[in-house]
């Protein structure tokens, strides 16, 4: 196999642009260990990572991102298999990007999601990849959305991203994703109240799955009683890109069969269809997609800000700056327009 | 970075039906700081390799009670060599004769480690053989 040598190039002090030409090309051209290498760049933060990064994203933009949140043994991983089975028999590809949690003692973590969708490693057509959150709090990684990324320009049609779970209000997702599911389980009807503060509201869809449990049905109910109380923003036209509380549809679903699945992705796809029907001007991206422009732009800067007062010429202000803030000699705010100011003129420069 | 977390994809090929150690091992090697991907009980060689490969992980811990070892693990070994992983670690866990250890070394298992084997032993083996990672 030709394209393998590409991804078994030397990769240790090969010059990062030159490797993540190579990869980026390979990963395009449907090799699979490219990718999975290129992902590992990402995860790393390598330069690779930024410079295959740079050359993808115009590619990207055509996958469907779907986020599944939802707490813990809800069947959120059942799910996905379950999905990944309608998606492959309607002929569509599909990758899986399955986030938990990173012990913040060890920095060691357990992968497991992959156990439920393992029936469909060999299938090329589906790529599956887990991912430890590193620290970062919101249900993601802080590189899970440069992975969709590259997913996306890769040519998959459809990318999975299952969110940690813990039940905690698992917001993120829905500034990485173009619909967000927000799953529930019956047993968990008692929780219902506490899990809308957080998730409900950022649901694109909210599904009731394990239908084959007892109160599913009357889980679903109290869901949509709860769904219809919230006010509707976003009728009046001044409001177009505003984030606006949602009004989702609530299915039921049992992932271990399959019942309810083909109804999802149609939910799904008609989500997305509406998505982009835009209700802004034509060929305008949409709320969600702004709003994931939005955070990974700002992530970068915060991330290019801090960098650069990490090293040499800043970094000395930088503490100075700060020592004189803690010691309550400069405010704060003063502080931080001092060091963007000195970030401008070193740019400038 | 260089001490960014070494990642250990830990299956069961084979048909027998006991996780238990298997699971022990992937909740130890997480406390040693290791990233688990952790694919679950009766894969097969093929589903092992393609995890592997999407996964892109550094060591492959593969956890066999049943005794059809000596088909299984060269056989995986073959199908992750061809898939161009030729740096990830192969390791192999659980009731292997002695009598065997050498051919499954041949065919590229890298350690074979018994029943009384401790996980610190077992991570200590992984940081000092694993591929040197980008
Ligand atoms: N009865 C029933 N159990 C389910 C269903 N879907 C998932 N489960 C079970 O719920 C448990 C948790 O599933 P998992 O997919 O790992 O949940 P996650 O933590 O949300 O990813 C597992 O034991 C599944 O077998 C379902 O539709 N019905
Ligand atoms: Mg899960």
């Amino acid at each position: 196999m030709g394209e393998d040598r590409v991804a078994r190039a030397p990769a240790v002090g090969a010059d990062p642009l030159t490797r993540a030409t190579e990869l980026a090309a390979a990963a395009v051209a449907g090799d699979r260990h490219a990718l999975a290498r290129l992902l590992t760049a990402i995860e790393n933060r390598t330069p690779v990572a930024e410079a295959a990064l740079r050359q993808l994203y115009p590619t990207g933009g055509r996958a469907h991102l779907v986020g599944i949140t939802g707490p813990p043994g809800a069947g959120k991983s059942t799910l996905v298999a379950a999905l990944i089975a309608e998606v492959r028999a309607a002929g569509r590809t599909v990758a899986v990007v399955a986030v938990d949690p990173s012990s913040p003692i060890t920095g060691g973590a357990i992968l497991g999601d992959r156990v439920r969708m393992q029936a469909y490693a060999a299938d090329r057509d589906v790529f599956i990849r887990s991912m430890a959150a590193r620290g970062h709090a919101g249900g993601l990684a802080s590189t899970t959305g440069a992975a969709c990324s590259v997913l996306d320009a890769v040519g998959f049609d459809l990318i999975l991203v299952e969110t940690v779970g813990t039940g905690q209000s698992e917001v993120e997702v829905a500034s990485s994703a173009d619909t967000t599911v927000v799953l529930e389980a019956p047993e968990m009807g008692d929780e219902v109240q506490a899990i809308k503060a957080g998730l409900l509201e950022v649901a694109d869809l909210v599904v009731v799955n394990k239908g084959d449990r007892p109160g599913a049905q009357r889980t679903a109910a109290q869901l949509r009683a709860m769904l219809v109380a919230a006010p509707v923003v976003g009728a009046d036209p001044a409001d177009a890109g505003r984030p606006r509380p949602k009004r989702p549809d609530v299915l039921i679903t049992t992932a271990a069969t399959g019942e309810g699945v083909p109804e999802l992705l149609a939910a799904l796809d008609r989500h997305r269809a509406g998505l982009t029907r835009a209700p802004t001007e034509d060929g305008a991206p949409t709320a969600a997609r702004l709003a994931r422009a939005d955070a990974q732009v700002r992530a970068i800067l915060a991330d290019r800000i801090a960098d650069r007062l990490r090293v040499a010429p800043l970094a000395d202000d930088a503490a100075a700056t700060l020592r004189a803030v803690a010691e309550h000699r400069v405010d704060p705010f003063t502080a931080a327009d001092r060091l963007l100011a000195a970030i401008g003129r070193e740019i400038a420069s | 970075m260089t001490d960014r977390p070494i990642k250990i994809l830990i299956a069961k090929p084979g048909l027998d039906g006991h996780d238990r150690g298997a699971k022990v091992l992937a909740r130890g090697l997480r406390d040693e700081g290791f990233e688990v991907v952790y694919t679950g009980l009766r894969q097969t060689p093929e589903m092992i390799a393609s995890a592997s490969l999407q996964e892109d992980v550094d060591v492959v811990g593969l956890s066999i009670l049943s005794g059809a070892h000596m088909t299984l693990l060269p056989r995986i070994c073959t199908l992750i060599r061809e898939a161009g992983l030729d740096d990830v670690l192969v390791t192999a866990g659980g009731i292997i004769p002695d009598d065997d250890v050498p051919a499954l070394k041949a065919a590229g298992v890298a350690a074979v480690f018994g029943p009384g084997t401790t996980i610190g032993e077992v991570a200590t083996f992984i940081r000092a053989n694993v591929r040197p990672r980008d």
